[in-house]
């Protein structure tokens, strides 16, 4: 799927996770701020790329700010953000929760 | 070599050889003959006590390798610390260690500034935060920092283990020989606690003060006969910053709830009678737990002993309501506390040792029925973490947790997570009060009872609205919420020492690895 316009879902507050989508050409790639970079780092960012993929997504430019978000929070959090980049969101990709 | 202590931590052979450390046993203290220091003391009429800059002063007492101190009752409104240090490090001294009662988030620059200038080559504290926290933890200090607990600190310069040799005092008052107190002035912060044992133990004592008041001066809580200088400067501290003004209690639902089975441990345990005595923090929970323990004194028609530790406004308002006789308040975390020590007889200063030293004739801790702490993290053990983060780096501090700890019932009140951190783990990061002294884990599902209170496990696992989980359990509830984190990175290099309260090392804080 085409990404058609840089999209942004979620916040700064504690216990969230904040994502920017906007369009790429290498793939899927993945800026991430964390808190919990040592510790969830790597599984922040397998669920972003698992959601993104699920969506059909294969090249976007991700920036993510996250305060402690638990993985349902991050899944989410990226598909709001995808489905606004996709211009989808009248349809919700059910199938992806 | 590989060496584990009493709780399984694997220490450095070679480094508790180099600077003579036992690793930790167990909490028994026992009854063991002491002998003390005493410090020296130059002799003088006092006529000649007053002296006109910092700079005179520390020209006439810091040598290079020699150990200074100060105390942190100030907090983060502290300037005496900046003053003191900038004209060490500019007089171009060496070696020394810096030995306070703990370090404040406005010092860290400055002591940053002092190890990169080599002005500073040890430290030994209750904690450390901040920039300074990360630094340490970064391996930016080469030998390694001592954290003792606030009792332990006073132990140690009993013993002799920390020798000061000038100790430089802020105090809001003062008179021209010395005599001065933390009650009256413009940066009041009531108790003196900490600030006593410098007074008594060390060969130099030097208060600064801002306000030089008729001789003689009292009550003094520190005498004309430990003081060697006085120094009058501009401002010895912030007042806005030395404690929160209005103390504001929680509305988060999940630390009422917490506080409020917190209180249903303590008014279903044994102690909860008339006489008895308790501690509590300052957090947010802690503070709850204040009101809920009032209504259920009035209701009971139940007062306390006395109340201990650092006081916050919420207990000094339970003494004039008269539910508690006595406060023994060795440190006031907020305004009203600290300016309630003025006018009520019954707030008594206590000093570190009085509060919490295990070596001596009997410490307030020694009294505790029910303590109330925090912790970062507990692990299935009842090990408790208040030292270093959930990312290995140090921010923390001993503080009198394990003083407390060694009361009758200790409470650890935690969330099972904070965000994506769970507080129950399978094993603490660093351990800073031994599981044995640990009784009851409170968090927002239920408690844990360590299984070694088998009369508490009787008397507390049919209380209604408190869940009872095996430890265990919790852990893994924690674990489901936030997933399995992967583990920290460590180098081999020591940067951090913890002693227990008696001296022996309880566990070691390892560089992070970036």
């Amino acid at each position: 799927m085409e990404i058609k316009q840089t999209a942004l879902a979620g916040t700064l507050e504690s216990s969230d996770i904040q994502i920017m989508l906007s369009k790429g050409t290498d793939g899927i790639q993945i800026t991430l701020d964390s808190a919990v970079e040592k510790q969830f780092g790597d599984q922040i960012r397998a669920v972003i790329t698992q959601t993104l993929q699920a969506l059909k997504i294969t090249a976007a430019n991700v920036k993510a700010v996250d305060k402690g978000a638990l993985d349902c929070v991050v899944k989410a959090r990226t598909i709001a953000a995808a489905q606004r980049a996709l211009g989808t969101t009248d349809q919700p990709a059910w199938e992806v929760f | 070599m590989i060496l584990k202590n009493n709780v399984n931590r694997t220490l450095s052979d070679d480094l508790l050889k180099e600077l003579d450390y036992k690793p930790y046993t167990s909490t028994e203290i026992g009854n063991p003959d002491i002998q003390r220091v005493a410090p020296k003391v130059h002799v003088s009429t006092g006529d000649n006590k007053v002296v006109k800059s910092i700079e005179d002063v520390v020209k006439a007492t810091v040598k290079d390798g020699m150990t200074i101190s100060f105390h942190h009752h100030f907090r983060n409104g502290d300037y005496v610390f900046n003053k003191v240090m900038r004209v060490i490090i500019d007089a171009g001294i060496k070696n020394l260690t810096l030995a306070p009662s703990s370090l404040t988030g406005v010092m860290n620059d400055m002591v940053i500034e002092a190890i990169k200038a080599g002005t500073i080559t040890n430290i030994t504290s209750s904690g450390m935060r901040g920039s300074l926290g990360d630094f340490v933890s970064h391996g930016g200090l080469k030998n390694p920092v001592i954290f003792r607990s606030h009792g332990n600190r006073a132990r140690a310069i009993e013993h002799g283990d920390i020798k000061i040799d000038v100790a430089f005092l802020g105090v809001p008052n003062a008179d021209k020989l010395g005599n001065a107190n933390g009650m009256a002035g413009k940066a009041v912060f009531g108790s003196l606690g900490y600030a006593l044992m410098d007074a008594q133990y060390a060969d130099n004592v030097v208060l600064l003060t801002d306000n030089l008041v008729d001789y003689p001066n009292t009550p003094a809580s520190i005498k004309q006969t430990q003081v060697d200088y006085v120094v009058q400067v501009d401002e010895v501290g912030d007042p806005d910053k030395i404690g929160s003004g209005a103390t504001r209690f929680t509305k988060d639902p999940k630390e009422l709830k917490i506080a409020e089975m917190v209180n249903s441990v303590i008014t279903h345990s044994p102690y909860f009678k008339d006489g008895f005595s308790f501690q509590t923090g300052s957090g947010g929970a802690a503070l709850a737990v204040t009101r809920y323990l009032r209504a259920a004194m009035l209701a009971n028609k139940i007062t306390a002993s006395f109340a201990l530790g650092g006081i916050t406004k919420p207990t000094t308002d339970l003494l004039e309501e008269g539910l508690v006789r006595r406060v023994m308040d060795v440190q006031d975390f907020d305004k009203g506390a600290a300016s309630s020590m003025q006018k009520n007889p019954n707030q008594q200063e206590i000093d570190a040792s009085w509060y919490a030293d295990p070596d001596n004739k009997g410490a307030m801790v020694d009294q505790l029925d029910v303590a109330i702490l925090s912790a970062l993290e507990i692990d299935t053990k009842f090990n408790v973490n208040v030292m270093t983060g959930s990312d290995g780096v140090i921010r923390g501090a001993v503080g009198g947790h394990q003083d407390a700890a060694t009361s009758k019932l200790t409470i650890i009140s935690a969330p099972l997570v904070r965000g994506r951190i769970a507080t129950v783990v399978p094993d603490v990061t660093t351990v800073v009060t031994p599981g044995d002294s640990i009784d009851v884990l409170v968090t927002e599902v239920g408690i844990a009872i360590n299984p070694k209170r088998k009369d508490l496990v009787a008397k507390l696992s049919n209380i209604p609205g408190v869940p009872v989980f095996k430890i265990e359990d919790l852990q893994k509830l924690a674990e489901k919420r936030v997933g399995q984190p992967k583990p920290l990175e460590f180098t081999d290099r020591t940067v951090a020492m913890v002693e227990y309260r008696d001296g022996s090392i309880i566990d070691e804080i390892k560089q992070v690895k970036d």
